[in-house]
């Protein structure tokens, strides 16, 4: 059986030879316009006057369009605020499109979008938290808050207590293939070909934009060069521009944002700055945790509301927290309006927690880790740990989260012990302390770190999916799904739960382009629920058909439907054995249908989001990190040196495919935590747009001893074979690399060093300093 | 002074073995012309100034950056690019050990790491992973994480030795 083997991503053979074809790629029609946006420089004021003469006279220039030129909605928001893809008199940030230039060449629309002139009339921009508290600039009206028990009862009973703000940067996506959209007018419709991860959506906003219906506009996705949650929602405005320029001069319309264009105008990783609070009685057990969390959502609401969501809901981290209290401000500013980012705010809400309890464990005088082993969830039975607190009766409890979902299938405890020993943890422990007692300059610091990530949409309405599979009367087989393909290896899992179903070799299964047309209504390729979803619906399709071929094959040979297998190439009842190509030629003549769609909509879970109760998430998935790191003392300079994962992907579909998400997901995660910095000067510009002064990691950055292994345990909830998704998870194993960092700090002296992320060398050097005792 | 000229010149370019005449605009990037005029679309753009090393492809046998190059400047030179290199039904051995090591993931960095480790490999038969690490920290990969791209280059290496099957 396919399912559970090591086999490549689909396209390895085209990736290596340069041969996948990606949307810049596809070649256009030879009157082909080039599109870009013009962007404003202000990061908050109304646009007084708009000189576009010098833009429609440049060499190649074909139209110019504003916001008064979109025929139909002017909108790209995936959320139900409207967001306008060209700025409607007012611009809110440095970046924001405000005009639209078609041109023959992709050079000539960029040359022409510098020649406007703007006259701006400034007001008053909301660039920091501070300020944006200050002014009340808040989505939703103010504070969301969530919790359960009584937080000030919990912290009269504490006996230790720490308080403190911890700062966490945004990222860049920095998805190596830019964002890209085509549009080729086709009779009464438009064909869109984008880099998307969403192209349903896309087909949403621009038959809105194009004052149509749906089914007058057909999506069509091969493949992204990357999308990491950057191409849930950013793609939109390319899309749109596309179509409503292709309507306006009849031409198809390409644009693709250069880099630096892609990091001004797109949105990225929401910063945090968490308060935190949180208290423990004498022998650890955390009986009161407070945060507040303060985001800044750039101008429009986007996915900011989920992404907050999400925070708060992973606040928790993996801890059973009695009493805990969660305010979440989703403030307004004038940035890039940030946006789905591999983990959706998760990541940030359990590293605000982690560090919390580190620093309750230096205050304590305590080891982090066992301080972490004693507040874990109640262990599911016969994953048992010794160390797991419970019911003394043996009476086994699942814990219960802050919004009230049962936590049934934590393994975390295993998955600790399991790596500490695997890691040898204790003896480097002690290894990394003697090297600090010894080197005053270059010190050490270790960490374990785990990962508790909920699985599903929190939108309820998001966990569905379609599948259309046909069978051809030659014995192969093509199928189409709603999920698209970044890289992630998912119409690889997908093709072998087919070929698993229909007992034929992956090869005989074709995967096309994501397209609006073979499978309707999808939801974002997101949330890592790309396999379990897709996976699914795929199998429901093959399901039905395999049903048909074996009711046709009992027919003929007197089996009982039940009987016929499908296996090794062939389908078996009793004693006839016919290759399935033959028995697919056969059902095709006796006018058997060979087509079906599927369809899944994910069981058990429901979400009241005002009350933040209920059960979000079909389940967990977990895993754990062990880091350690160096860091110099004088310059701040830092390197990870080992890192070894443990991480849980149920009953792995694909093992090479799932330790790949892992190590690229913690390495990601570590650029996030360590060089990846951001930063906006004071009249709110970016000032890292490319990967010159924007660093994510290199191969140099990667740990020279990296061992990463598979917690091969089946999910306890039925999902595809019992699989686990695993396209975010491992991004938080990469908290472990920032701790590590910040265990190094506290062996520079007795105070807590209060690192921030990321952690650059000019931050350690700040912690180092706090840690001996600099205010 | 005069103003540069934005007239096309006609350019007579060798790539991959054939010779190609284009009319470009002198400043037009090496990277644009063999993507929109000579329709060779391996050679990707990620960065357009020279970081990322997506665009990677070799002059004369070395690699460089086409993304910082002018076409004008490539007359009387051979380019080389992923084209060249291999076909999907006849990989290379860096390109089958890519492959089979899951040396990739969007695919969008690997042509450009396969034209960086193609001309290494054949000036360096037996780097250590030290060396490929080294190497590889030249172009950017957003999604592996590094590892099974170092594991495929060691692998092709030693293939290229034959000291593997």
């Amino acid at each position: 059986m396919s399912v559970g083997t090591r086999k490549e991503h689909d396209s390895a053979h085209l990736h290596v030879t340069g041969a996948a074809r990606y949307v810049d790629d596809i070649p256009c029609p030879a009157n082909t316009l080039h599109l870009a946006f013009g962007l404003s420089s202000e990061a908050h004021a109304g646009i007084t006057a708009l000189d576009l003469e010098a833009v429609r006279a440049a060499p190649g220039v074909v139209a110019v369009l504003t916001a008064a030129d979109m025929p139909f909605a002017n909108n790209a928001s995936p959320a139900p605020e409207p967001e306008p893809v060209l700025a409607e008199g007012v611009v809110h940030y440095v970046g924001q499109p405000i005009f639209l230039v078609a041109a023959t060449s992709h050079l000539a629309a960029r040359k022409a979008a510098r020649l406007a002139k703007v006259d701006y009339e400034p007001r008053p921009a909301i660039l920091t938290v501070e300020q944006a508290l200050a002014a009340k600039s808040h989505f939703e009206g103010g504070p969301v808050i969530w919790g359960r028990g009584d937080v000030a009862a919990g912290f009269a009973q504490a006996v230790h207590r720490v308080e403190g703000s911890f700062d966490i940067g945004g990222q860049e996506h920095f998805y190596l293939e830019g964002q890209a959209a085509l549009a080729l007018p086709e009779d009464q419709g438009m064909v869109i070909r984008c880099s998307s991860q969403h192209p349903t959506e896309v087909q949403h906003k621009v038959a809105d934009a194009l004052g149509c219906a749906m089914h007058d506009v057909r999506v069509e996705m091969r493949r992204m060069g990357g999308g990491f949650g950057g191409k849930e929602s950013q793609g939109n405005p390319l899309a749109i521009a596309c179509a409503v320029a292709a309507r306006a001069t009849g031409r198809p319309c390409k644009m693709r944002y250069d880099r630096d264009d892609d990091m001004m105008i797109t949105g990225k990783r929401h910063d945090f700055r968490v308060r935190y609070r949180i208290g423990a009685d004498a022998e650890g057990r955390i009986v009161a945790a407070e945060f507040t969390h303060l985001v800044r959502c750039g101008w429009s609401p986007d996915l900011s509301l989920p992404v907050c969501d999400r925070a708060m809901l992973h606040a928790d981290s993996a801890y059973d927290l009695p009493n805990i209290r969660i305010e979440s401000h989703r403030l307004r500013t004038n940035s890039q309006s940030a946006t789905a980012f591999r983990g959706f705010g998760g990541p940030q809400g359990m590293i605000a927690t982690e560090v919390a309890l580190d620093h309750l464990a230096h205050a304590m005088g305590r080891d982090p880790l066992e301080l972490r082993q004693r507040n874990f969830y109640a262990e599911r039975p016969g994953a048992a740990c010794p160390r797991t607190p419970g019911d003394i009766s043996g009476i086994w409890k699942a814990g219960e989260t802050h919004y009230g979902q049962p936590v049934e299938d934590f393994i975390l405890g295993g998955i600790t012990e399991k790596l500490a020993q695997s890691a040898d943890f204790a003896a480097r422990r002690a290894k990394v302390a003697a090297w600090n007692d010894a080197n005053a300059t270059l010190k050490r610091g270790l960490s374990l770190t785990p990962v508790k990530f909920g699985i599903s949409f929190t939108l309820t309405q998001l966990n569905q999916a379609g599948a259309l599979v046909h069978v051809y009367s030659d014995g192969s087989i093509q199928l189409n799904h709603g999920g698209t393909e970044m890289g992630q290896g998912l119409h690889r899992k997908v093709c072998q739960v087919a070929a698993s179903i229909f007992g034929v070799r992956d090869e005989e299964v074709r995967i096309t382009a994501t397209a609006t047309d073979k499978v309707p209504n999808t939801s974002a390729t997101a949330a890592s629920s790309g396999a379990d979803l897709n996976g699914m619906a795929v199998k429901a399709a093959c399901e039905t058909i395999k049903a048909r071929l074996a009711a046709f094959m009992a027919e003929s040979t007197g089996c009982a439907p039940g009987e016929v297998r499908f296996e090794a190439g062939e389908v078996r009842a009793g004693e006839t054995a016919l290759p399935f190509a033959t028995v697919a030629r056969q059902a095709h003549a006796a006018r058997i249908s060979l087509s079906s769609t599927g369809f899944y909509a994910t069981p058990r879970i429901s979400w009241d989001r005002i009350k933040g109760q209920g059960r979000p998430f079909f389940y967990f998935a977990y895993g754990a990190a062990v880091t350690e790191v160096v860091i110099d003392t004088l310059t701040g300079e830092n390197r990870i040196l080992r890192t070894d994962i443990l991480h849980d992907a149920g009953k792995s579909l694909n093992p090479a495919i799932d330790i790949g998400q892992i190590e690229g997901g913690y390495i990601q995660g570590a650029g996030w935590l360590t060089t990846e910095e951001l930063v906006w000067d004071a009249a709110g510009r970016l000032r890292t747009h490319a990967p010159s002064t924007y660093k994510i990691p290199a191969c140099s950055d990667r740990p020279r001893i990296f061992n990463v292994a598979l917690w091969d345990e089946p999910n306890r909830e039925e999902t595809i074979y019992r699989s686990k998704a695993v396209g975010e998870p491992p991004f938080m194993l990469a908290i472990s690399a920032f701790l590590a960092l910040e265990d190094a700090c506290r062996a520079c002296g007795p105070d807590w060093p209060a690192l921030r992320a990321p952690a650059t060398p000019e931050a350690v050097l700040d912690a180092v300093r706090r840690a001996r005792g600099a205010a | 002074m005069s103003a540069p000229t934005q007239d096309p010149l006609t350019l007579s370019l060798s790539v991959n073995g054939e010779t190609h005449e284009v009319r470009v605009p002198a400043r037009k990037l090496l990277s644009d012309v063999l993507r929109d005029d000579i329709g060779l679309t391996g050679t990707h753009v990620g960065c357009e100034h020279g970081v990322c090393g997506a665009c990677t492809i070799l002059i004369d046998g070395r690699p460089a950056r086409a993304c910082l190059t002018f076409a004008v400047q490539m007359e009387g030179h051979e380019v080389t690019t992923i084209e060249a290199v291999g076909r999907p039904d006849t990989l290379s051995a860096l390109q089958q050990a890519l492959h089979e090591e899951h040396g990739l993931q969007c695919g969008f960095c690997t042509p450009g790491i396969v034209v960086t480790f193609e001309h290494y490999l054949r000036e360096n038969t037996n780097p250590t992973a030290e060396d490929v690490r080294d190497v590889l920290s030249g172009n950017l990969c957003r999604c592996t994480g590094y590892q099974n791209i170092v594991v495929a280059v060691l692998k092709a290496a030693a293939r290229m030795r034959g000291e593997l099957a």
